[in-house]
Formats: C-alpha cells, sequence, structure tokens
C-alpha cells in the first residue's frame, strides 16, 4: 500500500509539469482559437534564455528572470506584429501552420543564440528525497522534494491566472475575446492588445514550465518533446478548460506511472511512452469535447 | 424586549428610541442591500407625514399605496396613520376596472405610488374617480415629460415635509399623540371569491392584539430576517411586513424586483418566512425542474435521501426518536442534500415558517419539514387579521391548521360553519353596515364561511369552502379542493379545477405548467409552438394521465375519497388567468365562474365525446382582448379499486 | 400625455457619396445622408438593400471606396471599429454579438472598456484606483441593469437566456459606453409582439433619458414609421428616399421599391 501511495503520488506530481505545459496551450487556445503549436518551443526558448543569461553574462538569478521574462513580452510583440496581425480573419489552419513556424523558428533561433549543449539549471530548488507517512506505512512514502516545489509553484500559478481572469478587467476583456472578437471589437477592445496579453501570459507560463523542467532533466532541446505530452492532456481535459489542463496533466502523470509500475511487466514495459496517447485516443471515441471542455450545442 | 406603543406611529417612535441604530429595513438596490435604521426610519415618517400634511391631507383621508414592496410605501402606511388618515394598498397588478372600483369605495384623495406604471393606470382613472386629487411617484423614471399638477415625486414631497417640519416643530408629535388605538390603522380589500371586493377596516388596536399573539406565539425578537415579497394589499404581507416588524422591531428586507424574488431570498437567508401555499409550490417546482435537469448520478442521489427526509426528516426535527441508521443516513444527506437545496430555497436559516390562505398539499407540506424547515399552517382570514389557529412547533398535523390563539374563540355552527370571536376582528366592512351585520353573528362571532371541525386532539380540521363542500350521485363526499391539491403537487400541472358535486363522476380540468412541461417536450425532442399547441400534445396527455392515475390510487386509499376518484379529464387550451376572472388576485380558482365559462367543456367531460371545440375570450395584458380557439381532447382516467386499510 | 420635450440638434454624422463595393459587386453606390443629434434615424429597405453595409461604413468595419464620413466635425476616410467605439459610437448586430459564456453583468461590464482609465498594474492586482474605478462603472453598468429591467439575469450566462432577452442584453452593453450615437441592426428582428414593444419603449426611453442619437435598421415598417423621425430608403445600394415617415409613406419610388414594381 505504500509503495502504491508512493507510484500514485510521484506520477501525480510528474503530472502537475505536465499541467503546466499544457495550460499555456489553453490560454492562447481560450484567447484566439489558436492551437499554438509552438508551445513547446516556447518552454525551451524561454528555459535557454533564462539559463545562458545567468551563465554567460554571470548575471544574478533574479536579474536574469527578470530579463527573460522582458524577452517573452518582446516575443509576443514581435509575434502579434509580424505574424497574427497580417492574418487577422484567417482560417484557424492558417494561424496553426503558422506557429508552427515560429516554433521551428524558436528552436532554431534559441539554439543558434544561447548554444544547443544541455545545461543544467539550479534554480536552488531542493533535490533531496523526503520521506513522509512514516508512521503509516513501513518505511514510509518517498518523494521527490523538488516535485513538491513543482506542484506548490503550479498550484500557486493557477489560482494567480484564475484570478487574473476572473477578477480584472483585462482578464475579462480577455474572456470577451475568447467569446466573440468582433463584438469585442465593437466594444472597443484592442484585439491587437489583448493578444499580445495572451500570448505573454503563455510564455510566462512557458516559463515557469521551463525552470521546472530545465531543473529536473536539464536545459535541452527534448525539452521540446516533453511539451508534446502535453497533446494528450489536452484531448483530456478539453482544450478550453484551465481546470481540465490541470486535471487531465494530474491525470496522465498518474495513469502512466501506476501503469509502467503494476501493467509495465506484463508487456514487458516501456509503456510509459505510450500509454498517454492510448488513454487520449479513447478518450477521443467516448468524449471527444474532454472532461471540461465545452459541449457546443447551437441553439435554434 | 416588549414593546409597549399601542399606535403604529408609537411603535415608530419607540424603535427610534430604544433600538434606533437597529436595522428597520433593506432594499436592493442597484445591486446592493441598502438599510435604514430605525432612528432613519422615524425621520422618513416624519418628513413623510409633514409633506402630506403641508399638500392638504388632513384626518379622516384615506391614501392609496399602490406598488410594490418598497421601503417608501411602508413609511406611507405609518405617515399616513401619524395624521389620523387611513391607508389603503391595492393590488399593484390590478387591471383598471378593479382599481378604479376601489378607489372609489375607499373614497381615496391622495394616492403614493411606485412608479410609472401605476401613475398612468390613476391617471387614466382619475378621469372616473374625482375625489382622487394627488398622486405623488416615488420612481420617477420615464416621468421628466409628465407635467400634470396632480402629479410630485416623492423626493419633493420629502423635501417639503423637511421644511414644513422645520416650521412647524411639534406639529408631528402633537399628531401622533391625537391618534387612538381604536382608530381604523387600514383599510384592506378582499378579493373575494364572489362579489365586489369588501374593504375590511382593522383598527391599531386589533393588528397589535394579532401581532403581539404572534410574536409571543413563537417568540420572535428583533433580531427575525424577514423577505418582505407577498402583494402589499394582502393581510398577510400586511401582518408580517407591516405590523409584526412593528411590534417586534425586526428587519423587513425588500427584493429588488419581482422577478428577482429567488435570488434575493438566498442572499437574505430570513429567519422567519411567511407565504400561501403557491410560493412554496413554485419553490418546489423550481427544485424538481433543476432536478430533471441534473445529471443521473445528482438525480439518483436526490431522490434517494428525499427517501431517507421522508421516512425520518421530521421525527427528527420533532426530536422523536429514530433508529440510528437513519439519524446516520440524515446526517449524510444533509450534507450532500439538504444542506445545498436550502441554501438554494434561501432556507438555511429559516426558525419558524408559516402557510396559510389556502390548504396545503400533504405532499408538498411533507417536503419542506423532512427537509427540517419548521414548516407549519396557520388559518385566519383579512378579517380576523389573520390570527385564528396556528400550530405550535413540534405539535404539527398535516390535515389540521392548530389549536385557536390566546384570546380566539372558535366554535363550529350547526352547519359545519367556523365561527370565530378574537381580538384581532375587523371593525367593520368600510361603508358596509349591510355586510358587517351579514357576516358578525349578534353575539360578536365572526362567520368565517369554511367548514370545519375540531378532531380528538382539539386541533381545528378545515375541509373546504362550506359550500364547495359536495356529494356525488351516489354519496360520496367530493371535496375539489383536497383533490385539486394533490393533482397540482405534480410539477407539470400548475392549475386544476375539478367538477362532481351533484354529479356521477368527478372530472377535472388541468393547466399545464408551461415552464416544466415545456423543459419536459424540449427533451423529449418534443417540437411545438405554444401554450396551445403544447396542451394538445398526445404525448403532454399521456404524461398528465400518469399523474392524474397517481392521484386516483391515493385517492383509493381513503375510504371515504375513494369514489371521487377522476374519472375524466381534458388539458385547457389556455392558462387560468386572474386579468379574465377565472382567478382571483391571491390566484384562487373562481370554480363557479370557470365552468360556467368553459361549460361546452364541461358538458363534454360528462358525455362520452372524446374532444370539443371551444373559443373564449382572452384579456392582453395591454388591455386589448382576443379570442383563443381550439378543439380540445377528452382523456379517460383509470381508477382504483378501494383499498382496504389494514385495520 | 407626456409632451415630447426632445431637441433635435444639429448634424452630428455626415456620409457624402459614399460608395462600397465586394470584388466588383456594389453594395452602395453613391450615398448621401445626414443624422442630426438626438434622433431617431432608421434606415430601411428591402433585403440586399445595402442597410448593414451602411452601419458597417459608420462604425468602421467597412471602409468606402469613396466618399466621406463626417462624425462630430472630424471627417475620415478610414476607421477601426474600435476608433469609432471611443468616439462615442456603440453599436448592436443583426445576430447578436455578446460573450455567451460571461454572464449579462460581466458583458455589460465590458461595455464599459473606453471609460476606463486605470493602469494596467493595478487593474490586474486589482487595488487602489482600479478597484475605485471598478466600482464606479459597477454603479453605472447597475444603473443600465434597472433601466432595462433585467436584475433578475444579473449572474446568469448570456447563453442561456432566451432570444428576447439577449437582445436586451446587447442594447445594455452598446449603453454602457455611453455612447452619443447607437447604431441598432434589426434590434427587433425574431422577436414576438410583446418583446417588440419592449424594445420600441426602451429605444424611445434610450433617446429620451440619455439623449442618444440613434440609427437604426428594421424590416417591422410599422415600427420604424412609429419611433423614427426621420427614415432613409435604401433598394441595391441607392437611395431612394430619405423624409419623415410622412413623407416617405407617400414617396412613389418607395412604394414601388417595396410592392416590387420594375422601373
Amino acid at each position: 500500500m505504500g509503495f502504491f501511495i508512493e507510484v500514485l503520488l510521484g506520477g501525480l506530481m510528474a503530472g502537475v509539469l505536465y499541467s503546466l505545459v499544457a495550460l499555456g496551450f489553453v490560454l492562447i487556445f481560450k484567447a484566439s482559437g489558436v492551437f499554438n503549436f509552438a508551445q513547446g518551443a516556447m518552454v525551451l526558448f524561454a528555459a535557454l534564455t533564462f539559463v545562458r543569461l545567468m551563465e554567460i553574462f554571470n548575471l544574478p538569478m533574479l536579474l536574469a528572470l527578470a530579463l527573460t521574462v522582458v524577452v517573452m513580452i518582446v516575443l509576443a510583440m514581435v509575434i502579434e506584429r509580424i505574424v497574427l496581425r497580417p492574418l487577422v480573419n484567417q482560417p484557424g489552419i492558417a494561424l496553426f501552420m503558422a506557429t508552427l513556424g515560429i516554433s521551428y523558428f524558436l528552436d532554431g533561433f534559441g539554439q543558434a543564440v544561447w548554444g544547443s549543449d544541455v545545461y543544467t539549471l539550479d534554480v536552488g530548488i531542493p533535490k533531496e528525497p523526503l520521506t513522509i507517512l512514516g508512521n503509516l506505512f513501513e518505511g514510509g512514502v518517498l518523494i521527490q522534494s523538488e516535485d513538491l516545489v513543482a506542484t506548490v509553484v503550479a498550484g500557486l500559478l493557477v489560482a494567480g491566472l484564475a484570478l487574473f481572469f476572473q477578477k480584472t478587467r483585462i482578464g475579462r476583456a480577455l474572456r470577451a475575446v475568447a467569446d466573440d472578437h468582433q463584438a469585442a471589437q465593437s466594444v472597443g477592445i484592442p484585439l491587437n492588445y489583448i493578444w499580445v496579453i495572451v500570448w505573454t501570459v503563455a510564455g510566462l507560463v512557458a516559463l515557469v514550465a521551463g525552470i521546472m523542467w530545465g531543473s529536473k532533466l536539464g536545459v535541452q532541446f527534448s525539452l521540446t518533446f516533453v511539451a508534446l505530452k502535453a497533446l494528450p492532456v489536452l484531448i483530456l481535459g478539453g482544450f478550453e478548460s484551465i481546470l481540465g489542463a490541470i486535471v487531465g496533466g494530474l491525470i496522465i502523470g498518474a495513469g502512466e506511472k501506476l501503469a509502467e509500475i503494476y501493467l509495465g511487466p506484463l508487456v514487458g514495459g516501456g509503456i510509459e511512452n505510450w500509454f498517454a496517447y492510448v488513454v487520449a485516443l479513447l478518450f477521443l471515441l467516448i468524449r471527444p469535447e474532454g472532461l471540461f471542455g465545452e459541449k457546443h450545442i447551437d441553439r435554434v | 424586549m416588549e414593546t409597549r406603543g399601542d399606535t403604529f406611529p408609537r411603535l415608530v417612535l419607540e424603535h427610534a428610541q430604544v433600538r434606533g441604530a437597529h436595522t428597520a429595513i433593506r432594499e436592493k438596490n442597484l445591486g446592493i442591500w441598502q438599510s435604514w435604521t430605525w432612528a432613519q426610519v422615524a425621520d422618513e415618517v416624519r418628513w413623510l407625514a409633514c409633506g402630506l400634511a403641508s399638500q392638504g391631507f388632513k384626518r379622516g383621508m384615506n391614501l392609496a399605496i399602490v406598488g410594490d414592496n418598497r421601503p417608501r410605501l411602508y413609511w406611507a402606511f405609518a405617515a399616513t396613520q401619524s395624521l389620523g388618515g387611513v391607508p389603503v394598498p391595492l393590488y399593484q397588478d390590478a387591471i383598471t376596472s378593479e382599481m378604479e372600483y376601489v378607489l372609489n369605495d375607499a373614497e381615496i384623495v391622495f394616492a403614493i405610488v411606485e412608479d410609472q406604471e401605476q401613475v398612468d393606470k390613476l391617471l387614466e382613472i382619475m378621469l372616473r374617480a374625482p375625489r382622487l386629487k394627488r398622486i405623488f411617484h416615488d420612481d420617477t423614471r420615464g416621468m421628466r415629460h409628465y407635467t400634470q399638477a396632480e402629479l410630485m415625486s416623492y423626493d419633493r414631497l420629502r423635501e417639503l415635509g423637511q421644511q414644513y417640519d422645520r416650521e412647524h416643530p411639534g406639529f408631528y408629535a402633537q399628531c401622533v399623540a391625537q391618534t387612538k388605538p381604536e382608530d381604523v390603522s387600514v383599510i384592506l380589500y378582499t378579493s373575494g371569491t364572489t362579489g365586489k371586493p369588501k374593504g375590511v377596516c382593522h383598527t391599531h388596536a386589533s393588528l397589535i392584539a394579532a401581532s403581539r399573539g404572534d410574536v409571543s406565539f413563537d417568540g420572535f425578537t428583533e433580531n427575525e430576517e424577514v423577505l418582505s415579497y407577498l402583494p402589499m394589499a394582502w393581510v398577510g404581507d400586511h401582518l408580517f411586513s407591516y405590523a409584526q416588524a412593528m411590534v417586534a422591531g425586526f428587519t423587513v428586507n425588500c427584493p429588488e424586483s419581482s422577478e428577482t424574488v429567488m435570488i434575493d431570498l438566498r442572499e437574505i437567508g430570513p429567519t422567519y418566512y411567511f407565504g400561501p401555499p403557491r410560493v412554496f409550490e413554485n419553490l418546489l417546482t423550481q427544485v424538481m425542474i433543476r432536478m430533471d435537469d441534473a445529471a443521473a448520478i445528482k438525480r439518483s442521489m436526490f431522490h434517494y435521501f428525499m427517501g431517507v427526509a421522508r421516512r425520518c426528516g421530521t421525527q427528527l426535527m420533532e426530536g422523536k426518536s429514530v433508529p440510528l441508521k437513519d439519524r446516520l443516513l440524515y446526517m449524510l444527506g444533509n450534507m450532500l442534500v439538504y444542506g445545498p437545496l436550502k441554501n438554494v430555497l434561501g432556507m438555511s436559516r429559516i426558525r419558524v415558517a408559516y402557510t396559510g390562505g389556502a390548504a396545503i398539499g400533504p405532499d408538498l407540506y411533507g417536503f419542506y419539514r423532512s427537509l427540517g424547515i419548521n414548516l407549519k399552517q396557520l388559518y385566519g382570514q383579512t378579517e380576523t387579521a389573520a390570527y385564528v389557529c396556528k400550530q405550535a412547533s413540534g405539535q404539527t398535523k398535516l390535515d389540521v391548521v392548530g389549536r385557536p390563539l390566546p384570546g380566539v374563540e372558535v366554535k363550529i355552527a350547526e352547519n359545519g360553519e367556523v365561527l370565530v370571536k378574537a381580538p384581532s376582528m375587523l371593525k367593520e366592512y368600510y361603508k358596509r353596515p349591510d355586510a358587517t351585520a351579514e357576516s358578525i353573528t349578534p353575539d360578536g362571532y365572526f362567520m368565517t364561511g369554511d367548514a370545519g371541525f375540531f378532531d380528538a386532539d382539539g386541533d381545528l380540521k378545515i375541509i373546504d369552502r362550506a359550500k364547495d363542500v359536495g356529494r356525488l350521485t351516489d354519496g360520496t363526499l367530493f371535496a375539489p379542493q383536497f383533490i385539486e391539491n394533490k393533482l397540482k403537487f405534480f410539477s407539470h400541472i400548475k392549475e386544476a379545477v375539478c367538477f362532481g358535486d351533484k354529479t356521477d363522476r368527478a372530472c377535472a380540468f388541468i393547466n399545464i405548467d408551461m415552464q416544466s412541461v415545456g423543459n419536459w417536450a424540449e427533451k423529449k425532442n418534443i417540437s411545438y409552438g405554444g401554450y396551445v399547441d403544447l396542451s394538445s400534445k398526445p404525448e403532454v396527455y399521456a404524461l398528465i394521465q400518469e399523474c392524474v392515475e397517481k392521484v386516483n390510487a391515493d385517492l383509493a386509499a381513503d375510504e371515504q375519497l375513494c369514489g371521487s376518484q377522476i374519472k375524466r379529464f381534458l388539458i385547457l387550451h389556455k392558462e387560468l388567468d386572474a386579468d379574465d376572472d377565472e382567478l382571483t388576485r391571491t390566484r384562487k380558482v373562481r370554480r363557479g365562474f370557470v365552468a360556467e365559462k368553459y361549460a361546452p367543456l364541461v358538458d363534454a367531460l360528462y358525455s362520452d365525446k372524446t374532444s370539443q371545440y371551444i373559443k373564449t375570450q382572452v384579456k392582453f395584458e395591454d388591455g386589448r382582448t382576443g379570442d383563443v380557439e381550439a378543439t380540445v381532447r377528452i382523456q379517460n382516467a383509470a381508477t382504483h379499486a378501494a383499498r382496504r386499510t389494514a385495520a | 400625455m407626456s409632451a415630447p420635450a426632445r431637441r433635435i440638434g444639429d448634424v452630428i454624422l455626415k456620409l457624402e457619396n459614399i460608395s462600397l463595393s465586394f470584388g466588383g459587386v456594389k453594395a452602395l453606390s453613391d450615398i448621401s445622408l445626414d443624422v442630426r443629434e438626438h434622433e431617431i434615424r432608421a434606415i430601411i429597405g428591402p433585403n440586399g438593400a445595402g442597410k448593414s453595409s451602411m452601419l458597417n461604413v459608420i462604425n468602421g468595419v467597412y471602409h468606402p471606396s469613396a466618399g466621406s464620413v463626417t462624425f462630430k466635425g472630424n471627417t475620415r476616410k478610414q476607421m477601426r471599429p474600435h476608433e469609432a467605439a471611443s468616439q462615442g459610437i456603440a453599436r448592436t448586430f443583426q445576430n447578436i454579438a455578446l460573450f455567451k459564456g460571461m454572464s449579462v453583468l460581466d458583458n455589460l461590464m465590458t461595455g464599459r472598456t473606453l471609460k476606463m482609465k486605470a493602469g494596467f498594474l493595478s487593474q490586474c492586482l486589482y487595488f487602489g484606483p482600479a478597484l475605485r474605478e471598478e466600482l464606479e462603472h459597477r454603479r453605472k453598468v447597475e444603473e443600465i441593469i434597472d433601466f432595462l429591467q433585467i436584475e433578475s439575469i444579473r449572474k446568469t450566462p448570456v447563453g442561456r437566456l432566451p432570444y428576447g432577452l439577449q437582445k436586451r442584453v446587447e442594447l445594455g452593453r452598446a449603453l454602457a459606453a455611453e455612447p452619443e450615437m447607437l447604431l441598432l441592426d434589426e434590434p427587433m428582428a425574431g422577436m414576438n409582439v410583446e418583446e417588440k414593444q419592449d424594445m420600441c419603449r426602451f429605444i424611445l426611453d434610450v433617446n429620451d433619458e440619455f439623449g442618444t442619437t440613434i440609427v437604426l435598421i428594421e424590416h417591422d415598417m410599422g415600427v420604424v414609421m412609429d419611433l423614427s423621425d426621420r427614415v432613409v430608403v435604401l433598394d441595391y445600394g441607392r437611395k431612394i428616399g430619405d423624409g419623415t415617415p410622412d413623407e416617405i409613406r407617400t414617396n412613389q419610388a418607395v412604394i414601388d421599391a417595396y410592392l416590387g414594381v420594375k422601373h
């Protein structure tokens, strides 16, 4: 039992990291209806910028962080100016293709500027494993403290975003734009400005995800593939739901760890790599709008 | 916290002195609850009274009050009373002809009304009610171009009042001193199931006596919160939101608008609640509709725990012994279902809830009590200030209205009619000595017109209106309201009218509930084009038939009423409406009128026709009239053999 | 009963020789019209006459290929919708364009966008001036809720409301901007008689209470004639009549167009 809980907790906390990436997708999808393929590239780019600013220029961590934030804001503005604005009122697929382009550009540009090695990122997150529930189970339950930190950070981020969306007028404007572009314009909400904000927020979420993943796996090109795990998470949770991204991430995270341990031996292991996609496929068959997605009913 | 004041104006002054900072009244305006303390209320009342005096209102004049429940309109009662005048509240949704009758009958000179809608009505009536001289309106919206000399805004009147008050110090105190407890304090017009409305004159003394009795009976304190949402012209509201509040000093909350009552109820969470059965019925209908829409898990959870509540909820509330398993289940249910449900209903904080004014259906009654809401019945009418009988907490029974309240004598006449003598009795009918003499016996008892008797425990049991109780030709007892209430418990049925007296079988008219049946149809993918169309759908007939047959099964269980099961029914093609005189303003069915108006349908029920054509006139909201025609289907319902109860 | 005291003022909006074409198809050709302050101006015409295009030109959604638009003395050739909004032009749409997933209150609050001033940071953090400002906007919005009598649906998501109420909410959102000019695109389309009456009353009240200039497109001739001070009639992108309702009723070209008589 102790072991089961240990696996479950480990999985859940790994899931939090998937959720973080998925969150970036959801934000942009909600506000602009664009599936942003470049979210994974943004995670890598943000993490690379952060880590290399510290290494190359020997900057203190906080300053590097602040500079990275500025870089992400500038990035959002550039993307809006040269990619999104010319494509206003084009079909979604055109915008999707454009994000594909952004993705390749960011991967190449980031590595050209910052280098393509594996960089270790240490932002002072404790790494010692912790033992909890020692009095309940023999030997207790082992958890990674960095996972715990990631969970807390993700929790704060989500709470912050929820407040931002529900309580501020910018948040209200974002929801309005997500709902109906034309109407939003007619009440005087400037679309361009909103897109910059959305991409900035998505960029900041990418930065947080990048720091968490980077300090766990090292900052390297393969981070963009980790971001692909966000896809099954999104299918599970629904493309438009922040809550869905969280829950979806947790389910995928816990599911694949448990499957690896308990089903793995039966099929020879390696389940962790494809389990998430199978779950997503099943979900597409049963509930295509996702767990928390909006069922679109068109009233006559 | 006994109050001593013997007139309403004196009570206002007393509260201002004793609990000046306590909140007297609230109103939701622009999305925010605004409140006034007793001290502020006393000022407002004084200014209004002075304002009225400055405009020539004098002792002995009558003042009409028309509108939704608004603080300023409640203050108008006290202000008028301070000056020795008599306030006369009118039903705000009354059509002009009804309003005209009351305005003329009560010889109204001044009127304080809520808004443009009422002003327009009164301006029109003014041409035929020459005594009406002045109209004051609270809400000025849409009235910037009204230039009539008779009109003045409440704000202006208040300003003039403040000025008059400064110029005549002591005027107000002197007026209040001159007002005597035996003065008439209000004239309440009874809607009357037959004939023209009559003005029931109550004195300060009679209403304060009734309120003191009520307050001590249930131990009300100044800390009660009530929501005033009932028509101000109804005795129920006048007692509950005005007289009792004045005596106990508790807080009255005025809803934002008549459409937001449910929301406001939830926000306020009253501790004391009063409503006719219809209100409780509407609340329940809404709950049922939501449940029908809810996910399967939620729905089955609801039904399971409501079953638990039916089994033991009432016993638990009354502190009777209940098996441990049920006790635990009820606790769980409280967490999962009853608690959230009470919260949605705005009844989480309710200590005491009363219903009265009409018989309440057993299932309806049981529903609230099983949730742990202390819903009790009371009995009374306008003429007795609704102060005759009340159920005491812990001594409730479904089919009785409780025992006579302190100071009340009740006796049953030979014909079964309930007679009442009480301090809360009316002084007289306004300008109708004939009617006064007719309804009060020489030895001082008021004749209620209700049939009833005392059961073995000494509780009064009201069967029906004395004149409505009848018998089928085979001698079976036929109590139409009893059956109608059973029908109306189903959320799909809004109104029912049963026929059967002096005939060989019981039959019924049904009005479907548009909201509930409409929802049901939408889910079943039944398309329909409005009320008439929906009412005639075979699927809807099948749905209603199911309800009727369940009622029949219920009736079969009662030996006396078994014979009055419904053999045939039809679904009316139009909603019964007070504007078409089919319902009273308090939404009671005018049985005789309906039978006459729809005579061809009644005849068809007693033939073996399966359908009948009918054309009816209807009145639209703007006063125009039009015809609705339809061919109404008639359906037979299965009846059950008498079920012998295990003796 | 009520003496109309509305004073119709000077020309506030002037369209001169407007032409508009979509890929060779002429939607509007050489149309000139003016709108005076505080008046209710209707644009009518058969389907495809170019009525909505006309509103879209005023509102900056379409940019005319020729001609000029003068609003409050400023002549301009091109303008974006949110610029039009910031100059005091608010509008509603033929196919309601509300934020369906948001509450009525939030929808109305978005209507206040242009009136909001607090800086970005304090908006994000929701304190100080931003909070005070938010409360002021909320108050204004509550007044509109009261005005339109939609208190009971304040917190209801707009998507769940019946059509007639959605139209009313959309009017509310436009009003929240406290516009000088209100463009209403078929405000009564798809409504029943009672809803139409309500909407008429609200339009008249808005015009009367707030002095808002109103330009509206409407199919229902009866409604137009009752509501409007002046009417413009379009047919196939051309102006065929302009004047008071009485003048329009007797205008032969208009009668022909409506009865389908060949010229």
